[in-house]
């Protein structure tokens, strides 16, 4: 990245395409600050160790709480063990997640970007080792300019050093997700694990290296879509990290409003000193109003407020605050926080229901599965003796860890059907008595004949019902028995 | 390119334009940062790798190859042979187990299904349709009706070495051409078709000699058909009770194959599959519910 900090260099070219200025965020701190580095570890404490949780299910299962095995088809969280024809739990959870990030922003504006987004988190982390390095703001504006000497050399080497630590401990945690944790860890400590996890470890240490040490606010600004989409949700009742205009301006030095108080002119709390404008991590002088570049991580009101305190002022000049308020205040009326308005409610039932239906089919959820396939080709036979057969596919998964047997019954065809399951010798009370090994899903060949003597219906409604041995789990699937006979 | 003559300062953004206009509608020069620009020299530089890394140009004739080799088709055929060695463990197992047996085994099950599957549809799904249940003049295999027997050791051999053909093992039934080698008469044909049609429950002529039709029945086809139309599976002969006539079901059809039979031919397999299919094509079809 150039370090150049002109913004014209005068050529034609350059008209085009501007460089991207180097932003040199100072440290603060404040309330503001403190939530950021608690949301901090918790997220990246999540991250980094939730791949090391136990949870055992029993033998022959993968005792790691949290995986996705992609090589046996099976994801887990904790009790849930989700199959691949279930991924529609995903669903939901991105619905949830959708609705959630609307309603953050109804609340609070970009809630997300400021504080929970993974760049904005491991920029964050990368920020805090550069300063550890190098300094704080004017130190590393200055450290820039230095010439290339030993000591330079090895403070850069130093800083990088620690990026790409953090960097190969975020791609290696990410790959903990899709194998047992320990094991993995062991294999690739003998370089022994299988290629895909250097080649998936190695994709987001690249990635998190270059977003997080060098792309930062400029990955908000021109790669991300939720700013586009964010400015087109919010209202004038949203919280938004705001300038209080109507109180900081006319802005001028402590000294120059003095002279303005003096003359009995209006004078503005904000003396101008910059500290927002240089806390700011995306370079934004938020004194211009919202603006696309603004991700509210909420630093320049704990900027504002520590030199507010110095200077013996109220604090709050920036605060989360609306556009609507800012006018009451000019009017002389009160201010009004509404939390709970139409859209908020709204955002909020719907998580709540999303969330309610998850729940529901979640705890309904059926250890067995019966699908059936009608054969279409042929529709049914008819057989010398004047039946007709019709075939169906079935498949029946046994979604527990041990083999367990299922009694099939056809149901709402007449006395003295024929139902044989090709391959499937065992038979109880004349029923096909199906094995299903642990965990897996079986395909079944089902064969049912109507009785010679009567005249099936051109289309008969069937359920194909499955009856566990043990327990007497139930589960149906419908389909029809079909017949050459008039519609 | 920009005139710098019809620069301006756009009054409500502040931004200057770049000189560009359209009807009246001024372009905002908001320049794009420059890392974007270099990601779009690296994107062709990329090009320039591909192209000498993989195959891209066209030739008059042919095309750069390049350095690395590739070639899909012959990728392609590498995975074909490597799908043939990874299912050898289970075509092994298959040739190695009686057909009885196969079913007994739920994975070898599986596996003779796909495989009986995917070779029928590839060699004998063109006659007997892709479901198994044929047409006219070619058996359906769906239903219980067995011209050379619907048993696993039938259904194999006939897989094996076919009907009619020139295999040393083929079975052979030959329908004699009553009317074309003017064996019978007109009238004669005429008889002995109403007859089977009674007997199958299908309509008849009126005023025909039923009885004359019975005798000469007993007289020339009993043989094969028996002598009460059930047909004769050793010699491939029909039964003419059967609800499902290979040639169609109706008194003009009998007449037909009286007259100038059709003698169909299932081609000899052993010599253009390998064991483990023809085994898996036979657990197939008598898995369609027919088999016996």
């Amino acid at each position: 990245m150039s370090t150049d900090t002109e913004t014209h260099e005068g050529s034609q070219s350059d008209e085009w395409f501007a460089s991207a200025k180097k932003i040199y965020p100072m440290a603060t701190h404040g309330l503001f600050r403190r939530i950021k580095w608690a949301l901090l570890f918790i997220t990246l404490g999540i991250y980094y160790f939730l791949p090391f949780i136990r949870y055992d299910r029993g033998p022959n299962a993968p005792g790691q709480a949290v995986l996705v095995d992609m090589e046996h088809r099976r994801a887990y969280f904790f009790f849930i063990e989700i199959w691949p024809q279930e991924v529609y739990y995903l669903t939901g959870l991105l619905i949830i997640a959708a609705v959630a990030l609307f309603l953050m922003n109804a609340v609070a504006g970009r809630i997300w970007c400021g504080y929970l987004c993974p760049q904005t988190v491991w920029t964050d982390l990368f920020l805090w080792v550069e300063r550890q390095v190098e300094g704080d703001r004017r130190e590393r504006i200055a450290f820039d300019k230095q010439p290339w000497t030993a000591s330079k050399v090895g403070k850069r080497a130093t800083k990088h050093f620690f990026w790409l630590m953090i960097a190969w401990w975020t791609g290696g945690a990410w790959v903990l997700y899709f194998n047992d944790a320990p094991t993995l860890v062991w294999q690739l400590l003998t370089f022994q694990a299988p290629m895909i996890a250097y080649i998936w470890i190695g994709i987001l240490t690249t990635t998190t290296y270059l977003l997080a040490g060098f792309m930062r606010e400029q990955v908000c600004i021109y790669m991300c879509p939720w700013p586009r989409i964010q400015a087109a949700l919010t209202d004038e009742k949203a919280l938004n990290v705001t300038y209080r205009w109507d109180r900081g301006e006319p802005r001028g030095s402590l000294k120059q409003n003095k002279k303005l108080v003096d003359q009995g002119l209006p004078a503005g709390d904000c003396i101008d000193c910059y500290q927002c404008f240089q806390v700011c991590p995306t370079g934004v002088d938020i004194r211009k109003g919202m603006q696309l570049d603004c991700i509210q991580c909420g630093l320049c009101i704990d900027a504002c407020d520590n030199i507010m305190k110095k200077v013996g002022k109220p604090t709050g000049l920036i605060a989360y605050d609306t556009d609507e308020n800012i006018e009451r205040r000019i009017e002389g009326k009160e201010p009004v926080y509404e939390i709970v308005r139409v859209r908020t409610v709204v955002y909020a039932a719907v998580i709540a229901l999303v969330g309610a239906i998850m729940l529901f089919v979640l705890l309904n959820r059926d250890f067995a599965d019966i699908s059936v396939l009608h054969d279409r080709n042929p529709v049914f036979v008819e057989q010398s003796d004047g039946s007709v057969r019709n075939g169906y596919s079935v498949r029946l998964s046994n979604k527990r860890r041990h083999e367990r047997h299922f009694m099939l019954h056809v149901e709402g065809m007449p006395p003295e059907t024929l139902v044989e399951a090709v391959g499937v010798d065992e038979t109880f009370a004349g029923r096909p008595f199906i094995e299903v090994g642990p965990d897996t899903t079986r395909e079944v060949r089902i064969l049912v004949t109507s009785p010679p003597s009567l005249d099936m219906p051109h289309s008969t409604p069937v359920i194909f019902r499955i009856t566990e041995s043990v327990m007497g789990e139930v589960v149906t699937a419908r389909d029809t028995f079909k017949a050459p006979g008039n519609p | 390119m920009a005139d710098a003559h019809n620069k301006e300062v756009d009054q409500v953004s502040g931004v200057e334009t770049t000189g560009h206009e359209w009807d009246g509608l001024k372009e905002l020069n908001n320049p794009l940062p420059r890392w974007w620009l270099y990601l779009f020299y690296v994107t062709i530089a990329w090009a320039v790798v591909y192209w000498i890394l993989y195959p891209a140009w066209p030739l008059v004739t042919s095309y750069t190859t390049g350095v690395l080799g590739a070639n899909q088709r012959m990728e392609a055929i590498a995975a074909y042979d490597q799908g043939i060695a990874d299912r050898s463990e289970f075509a092994d197992k298959i040739v190695a187990t009686s057909l009885q047996d196969i079913s007994a085994d739920q994975d070898m099950l599986q596996f003779a299904l796909a495989n009986g599957q995917a070779a029928f549809g590839d060699n004998c799904a063109p006659c007997h349709g892709s479901g198994g249940t044929g047409a006219e003049g070619y058996p359906n295999l769906q239903d219980d009706t067995w011209l050379w027997g619907g048993t696993l050791d039938d259904i194999q051999t006939t897989l094996l070495h076919g009907i009619r053909t020139t295999n040393d093992d083929t079975r052979f039934g030959d329908m004699p051409a009553y009317g074309r080698d003017e064996l019978l008469s007109k009238d004669e044909i005429n008889q002995v078709s109403n007859f089977v049609a009674s007997k199958a429950g299908l309509e008849t002529d009126e005023g025909v000699d039923l009885a004359a039709g019975q005798t000469l029945y007993e007289d020339n086809c009993a043989a094969c058909h028996g002598d009460n139309l059930e047909g004769i599976q050793e010699v491939g002969a029909p039964s003419l009770m059967s609800a499902n006539y290979l040639y169609g079901k109706s008194l003009d059809a009998i007449k037909a194959q009286v007259t100038n039979p059709r003698n169909g031919v299932m081609p000899a397999w052993a010599d253009r599959l390998d064991p483990a299919t023809i085994k898996s094509l036979t657990v197939y079809v008598h898995s369609f519910g027919g088999g016996q």
